[in-house]
């Protein structure tokens, strides 16, 4: 490796600055590649054993008009020495491919003072004089704020080498941000012809020679250096965003069937899913809505394997009454939900973990169901495979509840390594003894075997009404009673299987934390900090919202005061007619205090962001403060 | 079987099966209700066909008619109102090997499941699909439903029904990748045994509209079609009804019909007055989803480690 060689062998002197991480932005106009670019760079900096975790910034809209704020689009990418678990707080260094997308962050996204933004100047001579002014106002408000304004002639530059520089400057930028942070341009190079792979060589030439531009362009003009060290011996890593994570995990889970209706952000995983299934003998079914969706998915699972549906929020809701009928029916399912803002359409790109509750009661009637949460990237994929088991074993739909912020979010994990016992065994067809019933429950965990339809002497009918053992519609009391008893012992008899959650920190303490879903790695990141400077807090992390896992209540109980940090709404009591007696509590928060009876206090938003470690720090070392008055 | 006592039963050289082996609890239904001949001529089917009883699956929705799989003794899946055709459509996707059936009421098939009614025609799974249309929602007790007459009284339209009802037939023969549409009428059992047993030998989405009486809410609606045989239109052909000469001393209303035009077919679902009964269309040419989507390999766990090696050496990061 050979960091300082440029494309020419000409390395400039500068300064090398050497940190521990760094968070870099690309923001330009929908469709100028920048996500491109710093998923680029991102695999880059894992290639060379840098920890990173990669956002997509989304505007709401497909084509929103180019030139405004609420149009940003673009990518964060944070890069550390260690493995890095979440997008972190404030941006060390943005690349700019226009001021006003730039605005559009600075209103959003903290900037570190003093950051290095790198500022496409072509608008400062623009010929509509508009442009031009809102340039220089925009140049002269960043200057005068005290960041470090680099202007690049991004567009001039490309033009010596390609037709159309608007679609080529993203490569220039990755040129650039090889240069400044010393990466491999080798793998630079590499990951470009990767890119475009399935493109002529031209188009591949035409790319590398933009990056050597970029790099060139930096080594010349830049006197700024960042090294970030990376990690040694963490063998084999993959690279993969939150919902290629899932379809994999489809993959790997033996399923067979996947329905779907397109809905963002969960669509995705659908894309990806469609591209690699038929080589499992899968099939990707696109329905004409979620409900059809939920019922194919319900169908056949009843005909053989377990199958998915995938979907988010509002899809979510219409699915609903088919995933009661798979809890009545007790027929498997997993049911994935990427989870965006809600309620309605509400905030479709953006995250928000405000489904949990949904997930548990959404149904009339009480229709238990597994609802799991992945916290990682890496967790996405083996939920799946996890949630396969419970439910074929259970009998039972399972929730995998993931984010917006998890499905467009990159991090490496360790490459995974079939095992056979992550599928299913081939549907069984053998010969049903006579009078088997089709719901032979083990009185005492609800459990029964499933008859598929193929094997002889089976025959039933299932039916989403109340039913009997032998599936025969209820019509006594009793029936129903009894019936609703075993599907809830199901529950308990998974309940008893999990392992008491390990806690982040220490066994008792001041203040304990407790998340769920893709606020891990932020809220973990804020412990260790608060932590090195001796401050009282741990943190509690839960997979399993339903059921919940053995020993929560007792951990709760040792410290003083226990806070819920999740990205949904919760009332503050600040507002006026706020009291404690009509509060309403962040979701996780009237589950632990429904459960535990131990006062759950949480912090929460819906700003339709993940949330950084910097603000949960803050808080932390508020309450800290309260409870240990120095 | 044939009242002989069970020491003295034939042997029949191999599973042969009876009609009671198609047959589980006693119907609920009404007396006189329509659904009843439905379910005989059904079984009957079943016998005829000898469906092997562990790979024949009745799928329903929910209303009177969907009720139909628990008197089965096949299997069944009793399921959601208006949610039997995803449903079924599941069940086959990965299961070439199950005969699937679908019976579903007026309000079940066309009104809240419209548009998985309207899907199903255009994927065009290999199923059998019996609308049991009373014209009315009779399981929850008399409204009206999208095909009940204009003027008729329900309980959510005591003055009558406001609309004109939904040409189903016209509908479904509307939709790209229709392949069969058949009418009949419930108590003339020869013809809707031809017409089911047709539509049970033709490979693709097989809708039979099935006119049948609620004695119970409607007891007199359909009077004029039971009492005045010319107001039935027989549709005759080889691929469709062939009545018998007992039948057609009574229907003499009798018209041949080539059932692969399909703008012959159209122009017939327009014709309400007589009613056409038989088969009006059938395409057997049209692609059928389930064999579209079949999985064309078999997946030993060594396909499945291949194709994820595959998958996660595109992603691999590999440390330099
Ligand atoms: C989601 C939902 N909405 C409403 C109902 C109530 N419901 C049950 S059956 C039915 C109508 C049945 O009419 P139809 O499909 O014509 O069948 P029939 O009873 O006449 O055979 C209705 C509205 C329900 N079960 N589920
Ligand atoms: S109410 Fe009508 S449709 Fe329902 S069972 Fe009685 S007669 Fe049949």
């Amino acid at each position: 490796m050979t960091p300082d060689a440029g494309p020419n062998g000409t390395a400039a002197e500068r300064k090398v600055l050497t940190l521990k991480q760094h968070v870099v932005e690309i923001v330009s106009d929908s469709g100028e590649g920048a996500q491109k670019a710093g998923q680029a760079f991102g695999t880059i900096s894992a290639k060379m054993g840098n920890g990173i975790w990669t956002v997509e910034i989304i505007p709401a809209e497909i084509q929103p008009p180019p030139r405004s704020p609420a149009g940003a689009s673009g990518i964060r990418v944070r890069i550390g020495s260690k493995p890095v678990t979440n997008m972190g707080d404030e941006v060390d260094l943005i690349v700019a491919f226009n001021e006003q997308a730039l605005l559009g962050r600075l209103d959003l996204a903290r900037f570190k003072p003093g950051a290095t933004i790198l500022l496409e100047n072509k608008w400062r001579d623009h010929a509509d004089p508009e442009i031009a002014t809102a340039y220089g106002t925009t140049y002269a408000r960043l200057v005068e704020e005290g960041y470090s304004v680099i202007e690049v002639p991004m567009e001039e530059i490309c033009f010596r080498y390609v037709n159309n520089p608007q679609l080529g400057k993203n490569m220039f930028v990755l040129g650039m941000l090889c240069a400044v942070y010393n990466r491999n341009v080798d793998f630079a190079r590499d990951t470009i012809r990767y890119i475009f792979r399935k493109k002529s060589q031209k188009v591949v030439d035409s790319n590398i020679s933009l990056l050597n531009a970029g790099y060139e362009w930096a080594l010349e003009h830049i006197d700024l250096s960042f090294d970030i060290p990376p990690m040694k011996d963490i063998g084999r890593q993959i690279v993969v965003n939150g919902n290629q994570a899932i379809a994999l995990g489809v993959m790997a889970s033996g399923m067979d069937v996947c329905a779907m209706y397109p809905i963002t952000p969960a669509t995705s995983a659908s894309h990806y899913l469609s591209e690699i299934f038929e080589n499992v003998g899968g099939v990707l079914h696109q329905a004409e809505d979620e409900i059809a969706a939920a019922a194919f998915a319900v169908g056949a699972s009843y005909a053989g394997k377990c199958a998915v549906t995938i979907t988010s929020g509002p899809g979510m809701s219409l699915k609903t009454e088919v995933l009661g009928l798979a809890s009545m029916a007790e027929i498997p399912l997993v049911v994935v939900n990427v989870q965006r803002g809600g309620p309605s359409t509400g905030l479709p790109t953006k995250t928000e973990q405000g489904d949990l509750l949904q997930a548990l009661f959404g149904t009339h009637g009480d229709a238990p169901k597994v609802v799991m949460a992945p916290a990682t990237i890496e967790d996405c994929f083996y939920s799946v495979i996890t949630a396969r088991r419970i439910a074929e074993a259970f009998r039972m739909p399972v929730y995998v509840l993931s984010d917006a912020n998890l499905a467009t979010g990159q991090a490496p994990f360790p490459r995974p390594e079939f095992h056979a016992e992550w599928v299913a065994p081939p549907i069984d067809q053998r010969p049903v003894e006579k009078d088997t019933k089709p719901y032979d429950w083990d009185q005492k965990t609800g459990l029964s075997p499933r008859l598929v339809p193929g094997q002889p002497g089976g025959m039933y009918a299932v039916t989403g009404l109340a039913h009997t053992d032998s599936a025969k519609v209820a019509y006594t009391p009793d029936a129903n009673q009894e019936g609703s008893r075993l599907r809830s012992l199901k529950l308990a008899a998974l309940q008893r299987t999990l392992k008491s959650p390990t806690l982040y920190g220490d066994e008792e303490g001041d203040l304990l934390i407790v998340g769920w879903g893709s606020t891990k790695g932020a809220i973990e990141e804020a412990i260790d900090r608060v932590r090195e400077d001796g401050g009282s807090v741990s943190a509690l992390h839960l997979t399993f919202l339903q059921p919940l896992a053995p020993g929560i209540g007792e951990i709760l109980k040792r410290f003083k005061r226990v806070m819920c940090v999740e990205i949904n709404y919760s009332d503050s009591l600040e507002d006026e007619l706020i009291t404690e007696e009509n509060r309403r509590y962040s979701n996780l928060s009237w589950l632990l205090r429904a459960r535990y009876l131990v006062d759950v206090q949480n912090w929460t938003n819906v700003h339709g962001q993940p949330i950084g470690p910097g603000k949960i720090e803050e808080m932390i070392r508020e309450n800290l403060a309260v409870l240990q008055p120095a | 079987m044939f009242g002989l006592h069970d020491t003295a039963t034939v042997d029949t050289g191999g599973d042969y099966y009876s009609l009671q082996d198609y047959q589980s609890a006693v119907p609920r239904w009404c007396p006189g209700c329509g659904d009843n001949t439905i379910l005989s001529s059904v079984q009957k089917l079943c016998r005829d066909e000898q469906l092997p009883p562990e790979k024949t699956v009745f799928v329903s929705g929910i209303g009177c008619s969907s009720r139909f799989p628990h008197y089965m003794g096949t299997y069944g899946f009793h399921s959601l109102h208006g949610r039997a055709l995803p449903i079924a459509q599941g069940v086959k996707i990965r299961r070439p090997d199950l005969k699937v059936f679908v019976n579903t009421g007026d309000g079940d098939c066309c009104s809240i499941g419209t548009a998985h009614w309207i899907h199903a025609i255009r994927y065009n799974f290999d199923m059998v699909v019996m609308v049991h249309d009373n014209e009315v929602y009779g399981m929850t007790k008399m409204q009206t439903s999208p095909t009940t007459p204009k003027g008729i009284k329900t309980n959510t339209t005591p003055k009558g029904a406001f609309l004109d009802p939904l040409n189903i037939l016209q509908a479904t023969l509307g939709i790209s990748n229709v392949s069969f549409v058949a009418n009949v009428v419930e108590w003339i059992p020869e013809v809707m045994y031809q017409v089911l047993q047709e539509a049970y030998h033709h490979k693709g989405f097989s809708f039979v509209r099935i006119v049948q009486r609620c004695p119970h809410f409607l007891p007199s609606i359909f009077d004029p079609l039971l009492q005045d045989p010319n107001k039935l239109l027989l549709l005759t052909d080889e691929r469709g009804l062939k009545p018998s000469d007992d039948l057609r001393k009574i229907y003499k209303n009798e018209r041949p019909h080539d059932p692969s035009d399909l703008d012959a077919a159209r122009r017939i679902a327009d014709e309400i007055d007589p009613m056409p009964i038989g088969v009006l269309y059938r395409n057997e040419d049209v692609p059928v989803y389930d064999e579209i989507r079949r999985a064309t390999r078999v997946v030993t766990h060594d396909v499945r480690r291949q194709a994820l090696d595959r998958e996660f050496d595109r992603f691999a990061v590999d440390l330099a």
